[in-house]
């Protein structure tokens, strides 16, 4: 199954739109987190919000993510260790108060599970991507081991 | 003989601070960890059941804060960790600037959400904790805060 959320304050038709569309091509399952959009998906499961606690269920099971880029999405993806397929909201379509989501994907493109899908053209192949990584739980990025060693060496010496 | 584990406080506000320290805690229990947060549901919810709660608070709510500072103050008293480490926000700030007063150990991780400059916490974190870090290479500085890594 593919978990596809906008997050829990603004709408973003132009990710479900976008997943609508692509969601008959898939050999899996679609359920959609779709806020408080106007446009009304057809090819898969569509809800305006989603329990916090059926929420990390549906992550727990899912094969891949696809997300708007905010940063609650990846973290919550990475503590399942699942691909997160990120597609950023814009400014200038009224999608967000600024781009701070553009200079999300920036900063976080190449990180092991983070796969970025700049428009609607990218989206596709980015999930071919995402689902074809399958079981990423072994790969820790190297700023994460370096950041749990400092700690480790922190509670052990009070020193970094 | 050997030393017991280093008994530690870890403390989250409710939401992404919570979050990444959630992707922390395979090392911190490797101690005696205790973790704290606002939001004791969430938790739960992610198996930590005997998180200790605290009141949410930030800087636009000054008597909520002082409510804030005092039920840090105890928790950081009764638990008398060797280490005191925070993820944010204000809530971890203050278990921080009490655990100074005990002679705990202290580290401020600033969220890995703050990738142009460090959050407001946490430059006040630089101040006070032992150590800070920040999660992005670019906002390192010398002496505070450094990089070591990232969540992510």
């Amino acid at each position: 199954m593919i978990l596809v959320t906008v997050g829990m304050q603004l709408g973003f038709d132009r990710l479900i739109e976008a997943m609508d569309a692509i969601a008959p091509q898939l050999d899996t399952p679609v359920i959609a987190q779709t806020g408080k959009g106007t446009y009304q998906p057809q090819n898969m499961e569509a809800r305006v919000a989603i329990s916090p606690r059926e929420f990390e269920a549906l992550v727990a099971q899912s094969r891949l993510i696809v997300s708007h880029a905010g940063i609650g999405t990846v973290l919550t993806a990475a503590r399942y260790s699942k691909p997160v397929v990120l597609f950023p909201r814009r400014a200038g379509l009224g999608e967000h108060r600024n781009d701070h989501q553009l200079a999300t994907i920036a900063n976080l493109a190449g990180r092991p599970g983070i796969l970025i899908a700049e428009n609607e053209v990218d989206l596709a192949p980015a999930i071919k991507q995402g689902l074809a990584l399958g079981d990423i739980s072994h790969r820790v990025s190297e700023q994460a081991a370096s950041l749990n060693r400092a700690i480790a060496l922190f509670i052990d010496t009070g020193k970094l | 003989m050997t030393t017991p584990p280093k008994t530690v406080l870890a403390v989250a506000s409710g939401g992404g601070h919570w979050e990444q320290l959630m992707l922390l805690r395979e090392t911190l229990e490797g101690y005696r960890c205790t973790f704290a947060t606002t939001d004791t549901a969430v938790a739960r919810l992610h198996g930590v059941d005997e998180a200790r709660g605290l009141p949410d608070c930030n800087k636009d709510r000054p008597f909520r804060s002082m409510w804030c500072a005092v039920a840090a103050f105890w928790l950081v008293l009764r638990l008398r960790p060797d280490v005191v480490i925070s993820t944010g926000a204000a809530p971890g700030l203050f278990c921080i600037l009490f655990a100074r007063i005990i002679g705990a150990k202290t580290l401020w991780i600033d969220s890995v959400a703050n990738a142009n400059k460090l959050s407001l916490s946490g430059r006040m974190a630089c101040r006070i904790a032992h150590e800070c870090l920040t999660q992005w290479e670019h906002i390192a500085a010398d002496p505070a805060p450094k990089y070591r890594g990232a969540v992510l």
